[in-house]
């Protein structure tokens, strides 16, 4: 285990893991798959986007600009 | 440009009467405000629709850069708010078209909000996930095309036969291993839920990912819970382990559609 983990995962353990360092996968994980969906007419508009079309496009797009 | 603007939906929190974080600012910059009703507040801020109507949604959804910085707004008004007490975080980009949409939410779905943070109280998520390293031999991509079966080709088909044979191998053995980390781990939790596996192109590594899992964890067993993780990594194998989260992947309204 790198020393860069144990840190990691000991920071994690007291709670205390800088939002900065989340990873957004990790974090669309959660955004896109948890979270209350709350259904029904007053709902504007909502993520209904998959991780997949997501990373595919996004992707190539960033493909593209390098 | 007009008045096109709507009411974007962070969390849902038990209503203590404390105030909005001082300067708590969520998406696009804008700040935080409280919306209270039946007990409940709901931590919301006015966007506008030019970026977060439906349309152009669908198309900024797809920026990575838009997308990342839309998340971390999101995730830090769900963390300031989560720390205060527990909350129920909503999905990404939940938008009503004003502040008496969310109004009527909180009254006619004040039971199922109840019911959701009595769920997550006391509790918070953790992510684990568990990699495993295809055999690298197996893992030379094949190759395309290829000329007619002669003697090298023959033997390179049997090469390739055997190597599919212990890739699958090394895949089952590391399956079982998921199977097992997640049942331990499941056992500690009060709930489990495993997300799918993440593309290796975004999470950007090239080891299989067998496990993605998310656990509910009452908070004195936190400590079990990472007592836990170390000796199954103890045991081989690489596990990551993130967290603690606002109960993103326990968040759910009873009759709401399942995730």
């Amino acid at each position: 285990m790198s020393f860069e983990q144990s840190r990691g995962d000991l920071l994690a353990r007291e709670g205390r893991l800088p939002s900065e360092r989340v990873a957004l996968v990790d974090l669309l994980d959660r955004l896109l798959a948890g979270g209350v969906v709350v259904s029904g007419d007053l709902v504007l508009s909502i993520a209904d986007i998959d991780l997949v079309r997501i990373s595919i496009h996004a992707l190539i797009t960033s493909i593209r600009d390098d | 440009m007009t008045a096109d603007a709507g009411t974007y939906l962070y969390a849902v929190a038990g209503d203590s009467g404390t105030p909005v974080p001082e300067g708590l600012t969520g998406v696009a910059g804008t700040p935080v405000r409280a919306v209270r009703a039946s007990g409940l507040v709901a931590y919301v801020s006015t966007v506008s629709l030019d970026e977060f109507g439906e349309e152009p949604l669908s198309r900024s959804m797809e920026d990575l850069d838009w997308l990342d910085a839309t998340a971390r707004a999101h995730h830090h008004v769900v963390e300031a708010v989560a720390a205060e007490s527990p909350a129920v975080p909503v999905r990404l980009v939940t938008v009503y078209s004003g502040d008496e949409q969310v109004l009527a939410l909180l009254e006619e779905r004040g039971d199922d909000f109840g019911e959701a943070l009595s769920r997550v109280a006391g509790r918070r998520e953790w992510g684990v996930k568990v990699y495993a390293e295809p055999d690298d031999q197996a893992a030379e991509p094949a190759e395309q095309g290829g000329g007619a079966a002669t003697g090298p080709g023959a033997a390179y088909l049997k090469r390739r036969q055997a190597g599919l044979r212990s890739r699958e191998e090394a895949w089952r053995r590391a399956a079982a291993r998921a199977e097992r980390v997640h049942d331990v781990l499941a056992s500690i939790a009060v709930a489990s839920r495993r997300h799918r596996a993440q593309d290796p192109q975004l999470s950007g590594r090239k080891e299989w990912m067998v496990l993605n899992g998310a656990y509910l964890v009452d908070d004195d067993r936190a400590e079990e819970f990472a007592r836990a993780v170390d000796d199954l990594r103890a045991q081989g194998g690489e596990l990551e382990l993130t967290g603690p989260w606002a109960p993103y992947s326990f968040a759910t309204l009873d009759e709401g559609v399942a995730p």
